[in-house]
């Protein structure tokens, strides 16, 4: 479900910018190393865990704000391939960055003590904290799409997704509007990886595999969509966990024979819309 | 200004470097040639026909797999081996680029990428075939006794021997694709890239030349792949992954798209670098990233004017 | 020569092009005016196969081409201009030129020999003819307005075409480039025997050389016949001449 945040951001920002941002897995690195860094600081008992991990994406989300209004805001109308060299090249410089402040040990956080207990169900056994987060994913959604619905600057986002140029002869403010794009997607991120960091170790070159993860959702699920992003997370998980039961050795294959697939039959993804 | 002829000066250059650099360089510079290959068999999607692929690593990894396999497991002689990487990844790239060219811009870029991470994917999986995870070591030099017959060659060792059987291929096959791009099948691809629309209503099928455009720079990117193996002494899932992609990927859009040594010039450049940053600090990408960055900002054309500029200056004598 | 049968296309509901029919007979010049949105350029792009249509035919030469790819239309006689220039911007005009020449002999396959020369004759020839001859080696992209419509006017011809369709071949051009594009054209169409179908905003231009006119309004003709006849039913569609 973690994936869902994670991968939001990402459609989020190809909705409204055009833009394949390749360093939205970094900044999700960045969501759980911040969190480590927070509970390394501030401890995880009396719910100060929520605290780190709110704080943990809401450092990010600064990071993400600053450099679109410093650094990305000047290539805008440049050619997109020069874009997407620049997120790249900003996945290269915040990962090694991340290498730098804290090694290349890996790091855990020790999850919450509200929710250390596991819940045991058929005989499997659930952790509450892996409970939480598959509740949590929904009610995020949730929350974010009332954002959309909702609020000024999600009707703006929304319209900014379908038609740019008449948002702007409307009066809205682009640019603020472009920069709050960024910020929001980037929270998501770092949301994601604060919320990881309690189930996975937080190590360096979780970036790479999980942005890789995160185009094939939000391409099966729709570019620019939000609950086909939603959609996408749910079937990347079933796909995988499916795999794993039947074929395990061939569970990321089917993954990526299904992101070729509906690249094929439904290049816009499943709840997308076409692009021109 | 008489025109120099520098493709041959450079070739024997090369092939100059067993003999007066130390092994290291010879390591080094057989590195940065297959690169230039893998390079410049991107080049002619990406510079020559305006399709920005991001999983040529595919066709490398087809390529370094086909030959590591015939020539470690079935003892497949590398004459035979090596042609046989470039058919098979042509094939890949045929089979592929049948849905790929189908699409534009950026659906195409992520249907290649989701081509390439399925056959990242087998790699990484297929114990019996590929060694899985652990990869295929030790693929074994081509059978190179020969050269000890020869003069000035004799006293080499056998990974400089592979170097000059390097230098050969490479050049042949660069001055294959310099046909190309020079061909009239080369201009047509140039007027895709530069308005599809027009080229269509001259007369181009636009995916069928797509379509071939793929294929051939599968296949070339299969070669490289094949020596790379070779050269590597083993032959790796990862040589299929993303990153490997897309540092090819800047690779070529470093040396610049727009001219056919670009990418050469640009796997040297990048390799040499990296070699030189890497003994001061282990920070590579950060090095590389920032780099990027300053390209990106620091003149106002954008990466290709920068380039352009510098591409005057330095290589001119080159394009000619 | 080329009939319109029919012809209908909605985006999304919208109309653009309703039941449009017309003759274009053989040698002729004919003109297709209308104000803006009339669906003139959506009409063009149905014909070369560059949008599909929901109903309707086109007949080139007694042959069906409906939905034709243009690719394979163009080896039919058929050349076409744009109506927002649409060159090769980065390559030479000789390159341009030479390009359409390779394309439309069938030479694009070639993938082993230079081509530099090839063609090298009939570019020049008609680079002269466009009187373009001169810049030949000037990066296209870097033409004033004007020359890049000739220029594109160039690539269609290469195609040697039966049929030339052209979508406002003096767009933005100043009057005195008007003048001398239309007598370009005049001339090419008469020396090569071509049969013309242009669409144009500029009434003089149409009403100086068009034999007949076809006039489009929200999608449908509303007028088909020579240019006095189109003169005499102007009164009656309510949009004065200029304006359009």
């Amino acid at each position: 479900m973690f994936l869902f945040l994670i991968a939001a951001g990402l459609s989020l920002i190809f909705g409204v910018l055009r833009v394949l941002n390749f360093a939205h897995g970094t900044f999700y690195m960045l969501g759980a190393y911040a969190t480590y860094q927070l509970v390394q600081w501030m401890g995880v008992s009396g719910g100060r865990f929520w605290l780190t991990a709110l704080g943990g994406a809401l450092v990010v989300a600064a990071l993400g704000g600053l450099i679109e209004r410093f650094l990305f805001r000047r290539l805008y109308g440049k050619d997109e391939l020069y874009q997407l060299l620049f997120t790249y090249a900003l996945a290269l410089i915040l990962s090694d960055a991340a290498k730098m402040l804290w090694g290349t040990q890996q790091k855990s956080v020790s999850r919450p003590p509200e929710l250390t207990g596991a819940l045991h169900v058929f005989g499997a056994i659930i952790p509450h904290y892996n409970l939480f987060i598959i509740l949590l994913g929904p009610a995020i959604a949730l929350a974010f799409w009332v954002v959309l619905q909702r609020t000024r600057v999600g009707r703006y986002i929304r319209a900014a997704a379908l038609d740019r140029e008449t948002l702007g002869a409307l009066g809205v403010n682009v640019d603020a509007l472009y920069t709050w794009v960024f910020v929001l997607a980037s929270f998501l991120g770092g949301l994601g990886g604060a919320l990881i960091s309690p189930m996975r170790a937080t190590t360096p070159g979780m970036d790479t595999e999980v942005i890789v993860e995160a185009f094939v959702v939000v391409v099966i699920g729709g570019l620019g969509s939000f609950w086909g992003t939603f959609l996408g997370a749910l079937i990347y998980g079933q796909v995988l966990s499916f795999g794993i039961l039947f074929f395990p050795r061939f569970s990321i294959f089917a993954v990526f024979a299904l992101m070729a697939a509906v690249l094929i039959v439904r290049p816009w993804g499943l709840l997308g819309r076409p692009l021109r | 200004m008489r025109r120099v002829p520098w493709a041959p000066l450079v070739v024997v250059a090369a092939l100059l470097v067993p003999a007066v650099g130390s092994r290291f360089y010879t390591f080094l510079a057989n590195d940065v040639i297959i690169w230039a290959l893998f390079a410049t068999s991107l080049n002619l999607l990406v510079g020559y026909t305006g399709l920005v692929s991001f999983g040529h690593a595919a066709y490398f990894g087809i390529g370094a797999y086909t030959t590591g396999i015939l020539m470690k497991k079935l003892g497949v002689p590398f004459l035979l081996a090596f042609p046989a990487a470039g058919v098979l990844a042509g094939a890949f790239a045929l089979l592929f680029g049948l849905f790929c060219v189908r699409l534009t811009r950026i659906y195409f870029a992520m249907l290649t990428l989701a081509f390439a991470q399925i056959v990242w994917a087998i790699c990484f999986k297929w114990n019996e075939v590929t060694g899985g995870e652990q990869g295929m070591p030790e693929v074994p030099y081509p059978d190179l006794a020969w050269m000890g017959a020869l003069p000035l060659v004799r006293d080499l060792r056998t990974s400089d021997h592979f170097y000059l059987v390097t230098v050969v291929l490479v050049a042949l096959c660069l001055w294959i694709l310099h046909r190309v791009v020079r061909s009239p099948f080369g201009r047509m691809l140039t007027t895709i890239r530069e308005n599809a629309e027009r080229a269509e209503f001259i007369g181009v099928h636009v995916r069928r030349y797509e379509l071939a455009a793929f294929v051939l720079a599968g296949a070339f990117a299969g070669l490289a792949g094949g020596l790379f193996g070779i050269f590597n002494r083993g032959v790796f899932p990862d040589f299929a992954y993303w990153t490997k992609s897309s540092e090819v990927l800047i690779m070529t859009l470093l040396g610049g798209m727009g001219t056919f040594y670009g990418p050469s010039v640009g796997a040297l450049a990048l390799i040499l670098l990296n070699q030189q940053i890497v003994s001061y600090t282990e920070y590579w990408p950060f090095v590389l990233g920032t780099i990027l960055v300053v390209l990106l900002f620091g003149f106002p054309g954008g990466l290709g004017g920068a380039l352009e500029l510098l591409g005057r200056r330095l290589w001119r004598p080159r394009r000619a | 020569m080329l009939e319109v049968r029919d012809l209908t296309k909605s985006f999304d509901g919208f109309v653009a092009v309703s039941r449009v029919s017309f003759d274009v007979p053989k040698h002729s010049v004919s003109a297709i005016i209308g104000p803006n949105g009339a669906g003139k350029t959506t009409l063009f792009n149905l014909i070369t196969g560059h949008l599909r249509c929901d109903t309707g035919r086109v007949v080139l030469n007694g042959r069906d081409v409906t939905g034709v790819p243009p690719h394979d239309l163009c080896r039919m006689g058929v050349g076409r201009s744009f109506q927002r220039t649409n060159i090769f911007a980065k390559l030479t005009v000789y390159e341009n030129v030479q390009a359409a020449f390779v394309s439309h002999r069938g030479r694009g396959w070639n993938a082993f020999t230079p081509v530099r020369d090839l063609y090298r004759d009939e570019t020049l020839r008609l680079l002269e003819s466009l009187r373009l001859a001169d810049r030949a080696g000037e990066v296209a992209g870097f033409l004033s307005h004007g020359a890049q419509k000739q220029l594109e006017l160039g690539l269609a011809l290469a195609l040697e075409p039966d049929i030339l369709l052209l979508d406002e071949p003096t767009a933005g051009m100043s009057a005195s480039e008007t003048r001398e594009t239309i007598q370009l054209i005049d001339r090419l169409a008469r020396e090569r025997g071509l049969t013309l179908l242009f669409t144009e905003h500029d009434m003089e231009v149409v009403f100086s050389i068009a034999q007949k006119i076809t006039v489009l309004h929200q999608g449908r003709v509303i007028a088909d016949g020579s240019p006095a006849a189109v003169r005499a039913d102007g009164g009656h569609v309510g949009a004065p001449h200029d304006d359009w």
